[in-house]
């Protein structure tokens, strides 16, 4: 593999992280919290920036709204709470005040998925990255590591417009370059490949890498994309591959009705119908466990994967 | 003319655009918007500082949001008549293509409007936030806020009055426009919301009632005396006593013409109790 795991670290870190080089650089950030300062990472951002840092306490629709009213003035703000709190119990207020009214919030979503753990299914939102993607003018980005975290946190600052950023609580590989430039939209091409697509988001791209390598070892040639940009996809990326591979398997920590993969097979649909398998959860809510058990038993690692690639291959003219 | 004439003459031609506008599309909320006139003539013109033309941040400038935006018809006539947008395009309400949407956005690029609301409870939420911005911006200005009294059974206000106390905003003045109606009925009814004047006061705001909220003076000094409490660590609430309704007698003391249109016959008999005084559109 071209990747090597520089010490794992959760994304939620790689967000504060890049809030504090935000409150250091950009006067217009400001931030919001729901009590979940340390959950979220935050400390760090406050103490620079106190005067810069909004505490509602436990309610998230007053959160979005204040968010809505403080662009009225200029403000970049950034909401953070968990991502079930930061969009299924506050759609309507994102829907109205922020995503149709054109608000230059950044709603940035913490303990996303499965891998929440033991908290169970109540805080295990797979539903996310639908909703988000649904509303209109809405860009949702899901990072898959603490450096890419704190790029795009950097990054969305500078894009005009409502943003859902989606990351999660454990340590996991960090495994992308420190450097590298976080462009929204744009898929990152991180291993090529011959025999098959995978294109994966979040937590799942690590997978995804382990995957190919052990697909390496049975004669497959895996091609890996890293989409950390799930609306607006990138199109020309995933077709340029599957045109290539002709077969693709999609990974993600969410529900496969909604998520990536609903979004990759609409393009491939309707410009290059494609074999595809999905890794995902099978419409169901999550249950307590540690990340580790639930990806098991969920299907979203490693071996999943290959799975995945074994019986898209058979499906493969 | 004196002042208060002129202002007045605004609000009864208000009220006929407000009846011409819903009357057209066979839709809309004559009732609460009617119940409004006063108010909104008052913070357009008599109350809020403005800057000439519109700019969404508003910086040096006093904000309104409307949370209940369904009196979108009273919002709409008086940003028209306020030079917000040309009078004319009142006869776009809620058609196809128009900016003029049943309930008000930002979405189409009408001047005057920074926020969409219509899904209720939201606005105060907002008006917050701005209010918060303003502090940063070190901007002296006042953020106004309406808000329906039937509105108020949305749980995110109370977070949003819990909050503006708590964290001392006390450049917001929210009103409340306490016509006792909503859809299904009188609000006691509907969902009794109790003395809302101890609420407000019981989560640390500074409460005055205007008790007479359809008469142009006492609308003009209740919202001056309100502007007099700005920047004393409490945000301030005005409870809006007015009549659903008001100025079209048939309309008044009923939540029967919250979201309907006056047919042909009825409107003739609103205009002829609102003549014409600016002109029509």
């Amino acid at each position: 593999m071209n990747y090597t795991n520089q010490g794992n670290n959760d994304t939620r870190s790689g967000f504060g992280a890049g809030m504090t080089e935000l409150g250091r650089t950009n006067p217009k950030v400001v931030a919001l919290c729901a009590d979940l300062i340390g959950s979220l990472k935050l400390q760090q951002f406050i103490d620079e920036n106190p005067e810069r840092f909004f505490q509602v306490g436990i309610a998230e629709a007053n959160m979005m709204g204040i968010a809505a009213g403080l662009t009225i003035g200029g403000k970049i703000p950034f909401t953070g709470t968990f991502a079930n709190f930061s969009t299924g119990r506050v759609y309507d207020q994102i829907r109205q005040s922020i995503a149709y009214s054109d608000k230059n919030v950044k709603i940035c979503a913490s303990h996303a998925g499965l891998t929440l753990g033991e908290d169970g299914a109540t805080h295990q939102i797979l539903e996310d990255i639908g909703l988000m993607k649904m509303l209109p003018g809405m860009t949702v980005i899901n990072p898959c590591d603490y450096n890419q975290t704190k790029a795009a946190t950097i990054a969305i600052a500078d894009h005009h417009g409502p943003v859902y950023l989606r990351f999660g609580r454990p340590k996991v590989a960090n495994f992308t370059p420190v450097d590298q430039k976080f462009e929204i939209g744009k898929a990152l091409m991180l291993q090529e490949g011959t025999d098959v697509t995978i294109v994966a988001t979040g937590h799942m791209v690590w997978e995804a890498l382990l995957a190919a390598e052990a697909l390496e070892t049975e004669g497959i040639s895996a091609e890996v994309i890293n989409i950390h940009t799930i609306k607006p996809l990138d199109d020309e990326a995933i077709l340029k591959s599957v045109k290539k591979t002709s077969c693709i398997v999609t990974a993600e920590e969410h529900n496969f009705l909604g998520g990536l993969g609903e979004s990759v097979a609409r393009v491939l649909t309707t410009q290059h119908p494609t074999p595809q398998e999905f890794v995902a959860t099978q419409d169901t809510f999550g249950e307590s466990g540690t990340p580790a058990q639930l990806m098991e038993k969920y299907g979203l690692n490693n071996k999943a994967i290959v799975a995945a690639v074994h019986r898209v291959l058979q499906r493969k003219r | 003319m004196p002042k208060l004439e002129e202002l007045q003459d605004l609000v009864q031609q208000t009220r006929r655009d407000i009846l011409r506008m819903v009357h057209k599309v066979n839709s809309g909320h004559p009732g609460g918007s009617l119940g409004c006139a006063e108010f909104f003539v008052a913070l357009y013109h008599e109350i809020m500082q403005l800057n000439d033309g519109f700019d969404m941040d508003g910086i040096g400038e006093d904000l309104f949001f409307l949370s209940n935006g369904h009196i979108s018809p009273v919002y709409y006539s008086v940003l028209a008549r306020r030079g917000y947008f040309p009078v004319d395009e009142l006869n776009t309400f809620r058609l196809i293509d128009s900016r003029l949407q049943g309930h008000p956005t930002t979405h189409e690029g009408l001047p005057g409007v920074r926020i969409a609301s219509g899904s209720l409870g939201q606005g105060m939420s907002v008006a917050i936030g701005a209010a918060l911005a303003k502090k940063l911006n070190n901007d002296n200005h006042i953020v106004y806020s309406l808000h329906g009294d039937g509105e108020l059974q949305e749980g995110q206000n109370w977070e949003a009055i819990m909050y503006a106390s708590g964290n001392k905003v006390d450049n917001l003045i929210a009103t409340v426009d306490l016509n006792g109606q909503q859809i299904d009925g009188a609000t006691d009814t509907v969902l009794p919301m109790g003395n809302l004047k101890e609420k407000f006061e019981a989560f640390g705001w500074d409460v005055l009632e205007v008790e007479q909220g359809n008469d142009l003076q006492s609308v003009i000094d209740g919202l001056k005396e309100a502007k007099s409490r700005i920047g004393k660590g409490k945000p301030v609430c005005i409870l809006l006593h007015t009549v659903m309704g008001n100025g079209v007698d048939f309309m008044m003391h009923t939540h029967a013409w919250h979201g309907k249109a006056p047919n042909d016959e009825q409107l003739a008999i609103g205009l002829e109790q609102n003549a014409e005084t600016l002109g029509d559109y």
